[in-house]
């Protein structure tokens, strides 16, 4: 009875997933004409106002709250970019949920609302009718009206612009909102790369409970629910076979201490084990939480943020556990002569960065990787079928996509097991090094 | 272009730091110590206490096979005083019986040899019966024959003799 009812709405789902995809397809197409049109019009006027060094092209010098998709301007790289990059909204499927707003501004301080102040569309892409207090909404993430002289408050805007100039040889994108017929230019929230990745320290800071901390709280406390629970029936039922949910998790929870804990750590095992069991399961959550399909999908482990912390947490632990062996064998390596030392010492020091280093990037990588192939081979229905233009291409990609998709989709399942378990087995071997006692 | 976005997952994002070191340190902690912890020694215990009960069990096969030697031991030790038993029994047996064959022949013996001694006396109690008897006739017959005697010779021998054959007759 139940499989049949879970199965009538999944063809559900599907079905309204796939009319609606396509009737976007549609309008698209519909009114791409006329925005053709308009866009040649505007285009002309913009380049009599401003002749500058902006390089303007196609649909970008329009404002307009939905930009249209046509053969020529459809491009997968930045579809996959917005699925994987963290946002201000929730989406489940086609809808948009809003989330809480922690922003915070040297100028005007911090600002705590509901991103649905911004008034965007349940069933669109975060684009938000109105600005709050100098913030707005563009692409599902928050950005800031850098201008003082803009009213705060909430005030309607008339949409957003985007424009790709070239800094230094480097092509990069500028947002821009219009209102009252001028164009506002739009900062992005700061990050911390210092310029290396085309961020930086901007006019705001955004502390929000995004879409990848609300992936986050989720899967902690299913992953707390669990694991207390488990711990419970270990206490109610002591001396007895396992049960249910403590049965399913029990092999994998004995397998990871048995492969990643015990070899590495020895007797010192009950110290590390909730470090690395922690550390394993949250990664493998979620790792799984992201590959649920029409559930938001967030690529929470393959944000280098998180992996980060991950990192660094791991980095703390291991040289704070570091015995005096440890730091003998980076600074001075026994039982070797001493010009090799010479070459040993900087060699081990720089290790002891690398390694946490190459835990990032590896977790971060991969995950990133198999959500960028996932949309990819999802984009090629669209890429076939010329954005809805070519609807019988479309269809026969769309078959040969689904294949691909769930071939990478197993893979991917197969990966965040994979990634989970070398990150734990990496940790314990970097802290059962720290901790081991040399006899020589 | 429908989105302005760059490959933002990869600029480190104060924001989204620092939640994720809040909520996965909130996880380490509370999972750790009050999940983690127990449920690791909850197993190492159960490892234990299932060693435990198997090497006893292995330690009480061993048991029962040494009970099971020793059971076996001495049933035959009780088979084989069983047949020592049966034996020396038969043995008394024969040699009561031989003893009784013999006190029977001795008996037997001795009751024939009463038996003769009897006959013996009795033979000889008879015949000096009998001796009597004949005396007795023989005084009888004489005294008949000297009564005849005065009746003629011829007559007398004839009696004698007749006398005789009766004596004989006897």
């Amino acid at each position: 009875m139940s499989g049949m009812n879970i199965k009538s709405l999944l063809t559900l789902v599907l079905v309204v997933a796939s009319v609606s995809l396509f009737a976007q397809a549609d309008n698209h197409t519909d009114s791409s004409h006329e925005q053709a049109a308009q866009s040649e019009n505007s285009h002309e006027t913009d380049n009599h106002d401003d002749q500058d060094a902006h390089s303007t092209e196609g649909h970008h010098d329009e404002c307009a709250f939905h930009h249209e998709q046509d053969p020529e301007n459809f491009n997968p790289q930045q579809i996959a970019f917005h699925h994987i990059a963290d946002a201000n909204v929730y989406s489940i499927g086609p809808l948009q949920l809003p989330l809480p707003c922690i922003l915070y501004s040297k100028e005007s301080g911090w600002d705590i609302f509901l991103s649905n102040k911004f008034e965007f569309d349940r069933l669109g892409h975060g684009a938000g009718y109105k600005a709050f207090n100098r913030y707005v909404l563009d692409g599902g993430s928050v950005k800031r009206i850098a201008d003082a002289s803009f009213p705060g408050g909430s005030v309607a805007i008339e949409g957003f612009k985007h424009k790709e100039i070239v800094v230094d040889g480097k092509k990069k994108e500028e947002a821009y909102i219009c209102y009252g017929g001028n164009e506002y230019k739009l900062d992005a929230k700061s990050t911390l790369d210092g310029g290396m990745f085309g961020g930086g320290i901007t006019s705001f800071h955004d502390f929000s409970i995004t879409k990848n901390v609300t992936a986050m709280i989720l899967v902690t406390l299913f992953l707390m629910w669990m694991f207390l629970s488990i711990a419970s029936a270990y206490k109610k039922r002591e001396g007895m076979a396992p049960k249910g949910l403590q049965g399913f998790i029990e092999p994998v929870f004995t397998f990871m201490n048995d492969e990643v804990v015990e070899p590495f750590l020895g007797k010192k095992s009950l110290t590390y084990l909730p470090f690395i069991m922690a550390l394993f399961f949250f990664i493998l959550g979620l790792n799984l939480f992201g590959q649920i399909p029409f559930f938001g999908g967030a690529n929470v482990t393959g944000s280098l943020s998180v992996t980060l912390v991950l990192a660094v947490i791991t980095f703390l632990v291991v040289n704070f556990s570091g015995k005096k062996d440890y730091w003998q064998h980076i600074f001075w390596m026994p039982g070797v002569p001493a010009w090799v030392k010479t070459i040993l010492t900087p060699v081990e020091m720089l290790g002891v960065f690398i390694k946490p280093l190459t835990l990032m990037l590896r977790l971060f990588a991969n995950i990133t990787a198999g959500h960028i192939v996932i949309i990819i081979f999802v984009s090629l229905i669209f890429i076939f079928g010329k954005v809805g233009t070519v609807p019988a291409a479309g269809y026969g990609a769309a078959v040969g996509s689904t294949v691909l998709t769930l071939f990478m989709m197993s893979i991917e399942l197969l990966v965040a097991f994979i990634q989970a378990f070398v990150f734990a087995i990496l940790t314990a071997s970097y802290i059962g090094a720290a901790v081991e006692e040399h006899h020589h | 272009m429908l989105y302005l976005v760059d490959f933002s997952v990869i600029k480190p994002d104060a924001g989204l730091i620092f939640w994720t070191a809040l909520i996965f340190l909130i996880f380490w902690f509370t999972v750790g110590k009050l999940a983690f912890k127990p449920i690791a020694q909850a197993l190492k215990k159960r490892e234990f206490d299932i060693q435990n009960a198997l090497d006893e069990a292995g330690k009480a096969r061993a048991e029962m096979q040494n009970l099971n030697a020793e059971n076996e031991r001495l049933i035959t030790e009780a088979r084989a005083e069983r047949a020592l038993l049966l034996k020396e029994a038969s043995d008394t047996k024969n040699e009561i019986i031989a003893e009784a064959k013999l006190k029977a022949k001795e008996e037997a013996k001795k009751l024939l040899e009463h038996a003769k001694v009897e006959i013996d006396n009795q033979k000889n109690a008879a015949i000096a019966e009998v001796k009597n008897k004949v005396g007795m006739m023989a005084l009888d017959i004489a005294e008949k024959v000297l009564r005849k005697e005065l009746k003629g010779n011829k007559e007398q021998e004839v009696f004698v003799n007749q006398l005789v054959d009766d004596i004989k007759l006897n």
